[in-house]
């Protein structure tokens, strides 16, 4: 940042003269509160206590519930307890499954992480905070609606019943990768599992779920489309051009910003702009909005149901700020020690969700810390059993990969002569 | 056989997928209602319903956006981009998204979509509506890009872009839309009802992409040309007294590379034309593949006519255009050299 004295100096021999009446202009630069080094600090997120926000009907008048987008929608309160009108939907079975869930994407982004560190393949994004988000959103779908996930929800996959060995294919390029060795690690595709193919253009698929859900509708049929996006994204036209068709032709729907306070090292003051929230991005274009504790598996789900009834009851789309904390770093790419406190995620109010549907699993009666531990031991072994298949048909650098006839298959239906000639030159 | 306009042709090859199947919709900005600025699909609502056919914000990124979802979905959108000048918020997802579906996906999912594109100039649309971006799309992988000179091309090489399981970019000359243009603007126009290739089939009838169509056949040198060009081609050629055999691509993309080399090969020189700008446009490509292929049996260097490396001007719109006396101009040279 460059000495103010020194600004005065800086300004060009012809800019105008400061007059009395008008101050030079200066550029706002937003600053997240804290920095390396300095001491973490929430104290601008304000956290409603669980169970305060009111659950309207499904077919509410937007604008009656613009407050949702300006407070939080919460369950599990400090007690571990479940409180409050958006409480009770799920049984004890469901909700030790959906910890299950959570702990498998765990133990299988740790074991990832660790596969990448020790160059089994080239990249990897963990989850690590965010677990909630996707395992509990995945529980409000119905077979053949259409997740366009970003890269930080395979938690849709896990809950999806998708199999382990398969993702760790993927991420490892091996000859049993079900995308031939074509994409990034993490960037699954499973339409049988209503998880559509990750591009990796951040935002770009907002818009082709709002087209997926319009097709639904114009076909007079029962699915609905997800779509996902993290905050920094938000910025981009994408995002804006999903929100006016979704409300212009009242698409079903669901459209979520995973809030995760972040975008690699940028903090989300710099997308959010001056609204307040990214929920209140919905307000402009009469879409409902509201804003959930991300960190609260009770309360995702809840409010996920609720969008996709609004959905399938063709009222059209809502807009959900899942608010959360990115625990890891962005990938296996940067460190996060570079741009915020190393303990700013201790800090995060929202707590964690594992831990959160533990305490309120042992508060109902269905769990205990001794049935954890042993939970945690099993799943760890499913995991790294998963992992040695997927070993045993090869690791990125392995002579176990995908041909490089592979490479030239799929760029269209049929292979037109230009490719047939570069494949030919290539030897495959 | 009844004949039509270009624009005619289009209408119809859509009516006429529309009709065939239900997966078939169409959309763009002023496209509903009122039925596209050019009238391409003037009727087609009040025919199949505001659900098949519909007027979209102004937004190509979003037009072409939810293109790709409804294709992915199984649907099979044929959208409209008012001008191909107006694609360029659309391109990340022509690139990034259509264009790669099938392949990062290993063909779980899929991108049938057309997005059709008035190109082109000569109707003093200045620099934001007279552009030919063809190249950027030719230079992409997993699209197909196709330009037709002629109501009866137009209406064929549509339908089969509809029919295709990929994407497929459809670039309108818009100066032929209502009339061939000889190149010559300060002519009367030439309506389409006096050309042959005005009398367009009824119903469905495909012409396959990737398949170029002899226009004129001839010995002295090859022209290879695309859209508006090939009439103007054409003029030049008979003006110069010239027996040049002109090849109209029709598909850039599959290319119908054997026509083109079975030409050059026989007439041993090559002039190639394009509106686009010269550098780095479509023209390098075909220069480059023939002289691969027909090194040996060319007897003068390969010309390029195109048009300047400048924006598209307004005033100045006829010294940017490549017209009749700058390709006769080249054709007169090649077989000079």
């Amino acid at each position: 940042m460059p000495d103010p004295n020194l600004i005065g100096d800086m300004i060009p021999q012809d800019a105008a003269a400061p007059s009395a009446e008008y101050p030079p202009l200066r550029l706002h630069v937003p600053e997240p509160a804290v920095r390396p080094g300095g001491t973490p600090d929430f104290s601008n997120i304000r956290i409603p206590r669980a169970g305060q926000v009111n659950r309207p009907d499904v077919d509410v008048d937007a604008e009656t519930i613009r407050d949702l987008a300006f407070s939080v929608i919460r369950v599990l309160n400090r007690d571990g307890e479940a409180v409050g009108p958006w409480a009770g939907a799920l049984s004890d079975t469901e909700l030790l499954e959906g910890l299950r869930h959570m702990m498998t994407l765990r133990a299988f982004d740790a074991r990832m992480q660790m596969a990448q560190r020790q160059g089994k393949t080239s990249f990897y994004m963990q989850h690590m905070g965010e677990e909630a988000v996707s395992c509990a959103f995945r529980r409000a779908l119905n077979p053949g609606d259409m997740n366009f996930p970003t890269y930080r929800q395979a938690g849709l996959l896990i809950a999806g019943g998708y199999s382990l060995v398969e993702m760790a294919c993927q991420i490892y390029s091996n000859t049993h990768d079900p995308l031939k060795g074509r994409q990034l690690p993490v960037m699954y595709s499973s339409r049988e599992h209503g998880f559509f193919t990750i591009s990796g253009n951040l935002a770009t698929q907002y818009i082709q779920a709002v087209g997926w859900a319009m097709a639904s509708a114009i076909k007079n049929d029962t699915k609905i489309a997800v779509a996902w996006i993290g905050d920094g994204a938000t910025a981009e036209s994408d995002f804006h051009a999903a929100l006016v068709f979704a409300s212009t032709y009242r698409a079903p729907v669901v459209l979520n910003i995973v809030n995760n306070q972040w975008a690699i090292s940028t903090f989300q003051g710099i997308a959010r702009g001056g609204s307040g929230t990214f929920a209140a991005r919905g307000l402009g274009f009469g879409i409902p909005a509201l804003r959930v504790d991300g960190n609260d598996y009770l309360a995702v789900h809840a409010v996920a149901k609720w969008a996709c009834e609004r959905a399938r009851r063709n009222l059209g789309p809502t807009l959900i700020e899942h608010v959360t904390y990115r625990v890891g770093a962005h990938s296996t790419s940067d460190d996060p020690a570079g741009y915020r406190p190393k303990t700013e995620s201790e800090a995060w109010p929202l707590g964690d969700p594992v831990i959160r549907l533990k305490n309120h699993l042992i508060v109902r009666g269905a769990w205990s810390e001794e049935r954890h531990k042993q939970a945690e031991a099993e799943i760890l072994d499913s995991v790294i059993s998963a992992q040695k298949e997927a070993e045993s048909y090869g690791t990125l650098h392995s002579d176990q990969r995908p041909s490089a006839r592979d490479m030239f298959e799929g760029v269209f239906a049929d292979m037109p002569p230009h490719l047939r000639r570069q494949r030919q030159e290539a030897g495959v | 056989m009844p004949r039509r306009t270009m624009i005619e042709a289009i209408r119809d090859a859509m009516d006429v997928m529309m009709s065939r199947d239900d997966n078939v919709v169409v959309f763009g900005e002023d496209v509903g209602y009122f039925g596209g600025v050019f009238r391409a699909s003037q009727g087609l609502q009040a025919k199949y319903g505001t659900s098949r056919c519909f007027d979209t914000p102004i937004s190509e990124l979003g037009i072409v956006g939810i293109a790709v979802g409804m294709a992915a979905y199984g649907l099979k959108p044929c959208v409209e981009i008012q001008f191909a000048d107006y694609m360029y918020p659309a391109y990340d997802q022509i690139v990034s998204e259509a264009a790669r579906l099938r392949y990062r996906s290993n063909g779980q999912f899929t991108c049938p979509l057309v997005v059709r594109m008035p190109t082109g100039g000569g109707i003093f649309g200045g620099q934001t509506h007279s552009q030919s971006p063809e190249a950027l799309f030719t230079h992409v992988c997993g699209i197909k890009t196709v330009v037709p000179s002629n109501p009866r091309d137009a209406k064929g090489l549509l339908i089969s872009a509809i029919e295709d399981p990929d994407p497929v970019i459809f670039l309108e000359p818009k100066r032929l839309y209502n009339g061939p243009f000889d190149g010559h603007h300060d002519r009367p126009v030439t309506p389409w009802s006096k050309h042959d290739l005005a009398n367009v089939d009824d119903g469905h009838f495909a012409i396959p992409l990737g398949s170029a169509a002899i226009r004129r056949p001839g010995e002295a040198v090859t022209i290879l040309a695309y859209g508006t060009m090939v009439h103007v081609a054409e003029t030049a050629a008979t003006e110069a007294g010239i027996d040049a055999e002109i090849i109209d691509l029709r598909s850039l993309l599959p290319l119908d590379l054997d026509t083109i080399e079975a030409s050059v090969k026989k007439t041993g020189r090559c002039v190639i034309v394009h509106e686009a700008t010269l550098t780095s446009g479509f023209g390098a490509e075909l220069c480059a593949l023939v002289q691969t292929r027909c090194f040996y049996h060319l007897e003068a260097p390969i010309a390029r006519v195109a048009g300047w490396d400048t924006p598209y001007p307004h005033a100045q719109e006829w010294d940017y255009f490549p017209g009749p006396a700058r390709v006769s101009r080249a054709l007169i040279e090649t077989l000079e050299a």
